[in-house]
């Protein structure tokens, strides 16, 4: 029985996405409801026929079979429905009379890649895609997904609602874009997928294991990019491999209690090898063809980050990717990270110069920043630059680190 | 905001060759000056690097080799900023690895029109 408990859950995170990917294609976002419906009813029916029945040889054979009879008694009704009631709809929202489910590995495969570039069409907003990508492409619940947004229900119901009346306002297509807009739309796939592991990696949500599922989905998603022809491009393996350097460091950026350990002070036996060496991998095939993105850019100074010895080399090249990326797209977590290695480079005394050209007045890491290099040369100024800090800072996490800074002058 | 255009010159054929650490040296000279001005979010963008090769046309037919047969300083490289006022253009221009080996910064202001 407690295996069984456990089976369902487990075939809902890896089935429920293939079976809805598949299900929308077949009928289109006009049905994205009755796609869902149909998903989640098969695993309704599922818990109740196995927990009177017993478990079939083969659940995930047992759940398609379900499924596709029920897609087919759905059509068949539905088809009375418009032949009968409302003719007029049939022109409007034309219904694939396509009589079987295609369920196969390549389909189902197809068709979530056909999703991923649906969900992420730039029409959509950001948090809208993201929700819907939880939703859809990882087969999250909505409890889950309020969870890791660390906001109710009915608020991401309510998202969800609207982003699927944007999906067939916009009237978006489950198709893979030709080829020549390729690059355009996997540069917003790929965007969404970042945000999506970020979206775990620096959430406040307490739940680890919810916000390590959702770095892993988002690894997820970019590697099936990386495992088709027309997707696996040098900035989608630079992306995976970004990614990979960056959840090695998972178990050893928190403590026990949830605080924040810093880059630092980490114990560094707690890093994942093996991710770091899958994020070379991905970082060596990310080394063709002539362009280079934000992410290779981001890969190369998150290598550096898994060099565990504080060498001239390591910061030199680190910094020289920040004037890199810069130059490509600003951001002051970028401006004030570059600033941090340029002290690591040359001297604190260049570093504060540069750093208070920067004038990040009203971000708390722009103070912390300062608070940390004047440290050593003028501790009263570092105080006064950590309680800045301090007053701008929202989280718990952030705050504790920083009340440590100013403990520790 | 205003935009203005940075304009490299100088006598490229007078520069000594360098071994490839310090022309390495150098670059990173460079890069460090265009991140940090990017750093401030004041960089618009940085110019492509111009070959030493060119032709000069002028009236009648006349077509030279390079224009560094008449002119001493040759353009060499160019990129657009974006500040406040002329003042912030020269103090970030001062800061340019060319003052180095004895070249110059022209600075000129993007007419809006």
């Amino acid at each position: 029985m407690t295996k069984q408990q456990e089976l369902i859950p487990h075939l809902f995170r890896t089935e429920y996405r293939k079976i809805v990917a598949v299900l929308c294609r077949h009928f289109g976002f006009d049905h994205i409801e009755t796609a869902e419906d149909i998903a989640g009813d098969t695993f309704l029916a599922a818990s109740e026929t196995w927990g009177l029945n017993g478990v079939p040889p083969n659940p995930t054979a047992w759940l398609y079979h379900v499924a596709k009879n029920k897609a087919k008694n759905y059509v068949q009704r539905h088809a009375i429905f418009e032949h009968k009631i409302m003719p007029e709809l049939r022109s409007t929202a034309p219904v694939s009379y396509q009589a079987e489910l295609d369920l196969s590995p390549q389909n189902i495969n197809d068709s979530q890649l056909q999703m991923m570039f649906a969900i992420c069409h730039p029409a959509l907003a950001p948090e809208a895609q993201i929700g819907l990508a939880l939703r859809i492409l990882c087969g999250f619940g909505i409890e889950e997904i309020a969870d890791a947004f660390l906001t109710s229900k009915e608020t991401i119901n309510k998202r969800l609602y609207r982003a699927k009346e944007k999906l067939r306002q916009e009237k978006i297509k489950i198709e893979l874009p030709d080829v020549p807009e390729i690059d355009d739309r996997l540069e917003a796939v790929l965007t969404t997928i970042y945000l999506l592991f970020n979206e775990g990696y620096y959430s406040i949500s307490h739940n680890k294991t919810l916000r390590k599922e959702l770095c892993l989905e988002a690894m997820r998603l970019c590697y099936m990019l990386v495992e088709t022809k027309a997707t696996n491009k040098p900035q989608v393996n630079a992306l995976l491999s970004l990614m990979c350097f960056q959840a090695s460091r998972f178990e050893a950026r928190q403590n026990e209690s949830g605080e924040h350990i810093l880059y630092q002070d980490q114990d560094t036996s707690l890093w994942d090898a093996d991710l770091i060496r899958r994020g070379e991998y991905f970082l060596n095939c990310s080394a063709s063809g002539d362009k280079i993105s934000k992410y290779h850019l981001e890969a190369a100074i998150a290598y550096w980050h898994t060099q565990k010895e504080d060498t001239q080399e390591k910061w030199e090249n680190i910094l020289q990717y920040y004037n890199q990326l810069l130059q490509l797209e600003y951001s002051p977590i970028a401006a004030l990270n570059r600033t941090y290695a340029l002290s690591k480079v040359n001297s604190k005394e260049e570093a504060i110069i540069e750093a208070e050209k920067l004038k990040l007045t009203d971000n708390h890491f722009y103070f912390t920043l300062l608070g940390e290099l004047y440290t050593g040369i003028d501790n009263e100024k570092a105080k006064l630059n950590f309680q800045e800090a301090l007053s701008l800072a929202k989280t718990q996490t952030d705050k504790q680190a920083i009340q440590k800074k100013i403990a520790g002058l | 905001m205003k935009e203005f255009l940075f304009v490299f010159r100088t006598d490229y054929q007078a520069i000594p060759k360098d071994s490839p650490e310090e022309m390495q040296a150098m670059t990173q000279k460079w890069q460090d000056w265009i991140g940090g001005i990017a750093a401030q979010n004041k960089l618009v963008e940085t110019g492509k690097r111009l070959s030493f090769d060119g032709k000069v046309v002028r009236p009648n037919g006349v077509i030279t080799d390079g224009p560094y047969t008449e002119i001493k300083e040759s353009m060499g490289g160019y990129m657009f900023i974006k500040v406040e006022s002329i003042e912030e253009a020269v103090e970030l221009a001062q800061g340019c690895p060319i003052l180095t080996v004895g070249g110059n910064v022209e600075i000129r202001e993007i007419d809006v029109m």
